[in-house]
């Protein structure tokens, strides 16, 4: 391995830990980011060089442990910093988890901390967790680099100031801050999955590798949580027909219509091999468990042909019980068209108007059911509502072309 | 760490007035579990006055700095190792006031 790939393979898998080790020695999330980005800038100096060290990640510990304490004392302000190391705590759990305790875990539950705006969150765990850089950042949620720099400078400055510890959740609140975890993960990857703006690649798999990625991490330092395992296991099971979904053309390919030999086989196979660990643990599961098991039913059906509808339709019959969105009604209303027909289906859709009238997949699903009905005109004026909606190059190439194959109307 | 804990009235929506006992009762445990430093409540803002003594003339007006349909309604002061803690207690206030609850860290 050349020294270029060591320090990018590094990066990847000691970022996080470097941070959060920083930060639980000197209490400072600023201190902690910058010594690590200038470990990683002198290895990229010295590597070529010196040669690669043989222990790559305790080079980047001890180098970042210089430059954090180089740092101190060059703004000689040592004594205040201790004042202001008191302010991040790192006290031990108030309920020990077990053998679960990880800096890095420490890390992500003070990132998606619940006092942060959703926005902070998500910068902030980018930022300090998944070691992009702030012009990275800025480049996926297609905003200016001064607003991510912002975003994250006043979120670390809030954590500070009103002391958000750095510590483990208690074990009372462990659930809600996973899940608060979660979301930000979620958004991070649907970002990826389905990206906003005309000018963006309609998938940035950038971004659904680093939520992943990161997803992958919380499984490893909590493996016994049902719902972390069913949100790596739904993002596996979507990123693997990632090869198939949008077409030569730059055209979203629907699922139906998806080359299914182009899915990626071990992908699945790992989703799959999750979704079963879950159900074998015979505890309810919650809502990303849910999605995983039907995005694995899609994925067991070597021809769209051969899907077991009535199963999606039982899972989204379940996830409604847990989840209220009018989103998860209108996927729900699609697993019913297949079962009972267009013209039911579109019955169910046309009572979620109110709440999904600004949500281009509303009336793509109404196009789509409408088309089959026979009834062109209407489906006609629905395309035309969800192509002025959607925010994604590859939707609307796909929703124009189904429009025009309606014929005259 | 110190937090100024404010409790936020509704004027449209106005939380129920009957919550003093609890209220009482939730200052207590503040008390034993040393979490307490201050507490009070807050007469209307309508008895508010505003003094500006910023210029030539000390100025003297009716009336609270801002109107605005939420309002402040009582504070309290405590003292509290983290913030995850002073979210723990306002979760409890809030329920126990029957109103929303701002926590801000002292500087």
């Amino acid at each position: 391995m050349n020294a270029t790939d060591a320090v990018s393979r590094a990066h990847r898998e000691e970022w996080a830990r470097i941070v959060a080790a920083l930060t639980r020695r000197f209490g400072d999330l600023d201190i902690a980011e910058e010594a690590a980005a200038e470990a990683f800038a002198t290895a990229v100096e010295r590597w070529p060089a010196d040669g690669v060290p043989p222990n790559p990640g305790a080079w980047l510990t001890t180098t970042a442990n210089r430059k954090a304490i180089d740092r101190i004392r060059r703004e000689n302000k040592r004594d205040d910093k201790h004042e202001e190391a008191r302010m991040v705590h790192d006290d031990d759990p108030p309920e020990p988890l077990g053998a679960i305790d990880d800096d890095r875990l420490r890390l992500i539950f003070t990132c998606c901390h619940p006092a942060l705006a959703v926005e902070a969150r998500l910068a902030l765990t980018l930022r300090m967790v998944g070691g992009l850089t702030v012009p990275e950042i800025a480049r996926a949620f297609l905003v200016a680099d001064s607003a991510i720099g912002q975003r994250i400078t006043r979120a670390k400055a809030k954590i500070k100031a009103a002391r958000i510890p750095y510590r483990l959740p208690s074990a009372e609140d462990l659930p809600a801050r996973v899940a608060g975890v979660l979301t930000v993960l979620f958004l991070v990857f649907n970002e990826g999955y389905l990206a906003t703006g005309p000018d963006t690649d309609p998938i940035r798999n950038d971004l659904t590798a680093e939520a992943i990625r990161l997803t992958r991490l919380i499984r490893a330092l909590l493996p016994d949580d049902g719902e972390v395992a069913g949100l790596l296991a739904l993002m596996l099971l979507i990123e693997a027909r990632r090869p198939a979904r949008v077409s030569t053309g730059g055209e979203l390919v629907a699922l139906g219509e998806q080359d299914r030999g182009a899915w990626d086989a071990a992908l699945i196979a790992e989703g799959h091999r999750l979704v079963r660990e879950r159900l074998a643990a015979g505890v309810a599961p919650g809502r990303y468990q849910i999605l995983a098991a039907i995005n694995a039913v899609h994925t067991s059906a070597r021809d769209v042909r051969d899907t077991d509808w009535s199963q999606v339709l039982a899972l989204y019959d379940q996830l409604v019980r847990l989840d209220s969105s009018p989103v998860i009604a209108l996927n729900r209303a699609i697993a019913v068209a297949e079962i009972d027909g267009p013209e039911v289906a579109l019955a169910v859709v046309d009572r979620l108007e109110e709440r999904l009238a600004g949500y281009h997949a509303y009336h793509a699903t109404r196009a789509d059911l409408l088309r089959r009905l026979g009834r062109g005109r209407e489906s006609r004026a629905a395309y035309d509502k969800a192509i002025d909606l959607a925010g994604n190059s590859a939707e609307t190439a796909y929703l124009t072309r189904r429009r025009d194959q309606l014929g005259a109307p | 760490m110190r937090y100024l804990v404010s409790v936020i009235d509704d004027k449209s929506n106005p939380g129920s007035t009957d919550r003093q006992p609890a209220i009482s009762a939730f200052n207590e445990r503040l008390i034993a579990e040393g979490y307490w430093v201050f507490a009070g409540g807050l007469a209307g803002t309508d008895t508010a006055t505003v003094v500006d003594n910023r210029g030539e003339h000390a100025m003297i007006t009716d009336g609270p700095f801002v109107e605005s349909k939420e309002y402040l309604a009582g504070v309290w002061v405590w003292e509290a190792p983290d913030l995850d803690v002073a979210l723990k207690l306002a979760t409890e206030a809030s329920k126990v006031c029957d109103r929303k609850i701002e926590v801000r860290p002292f500087l």
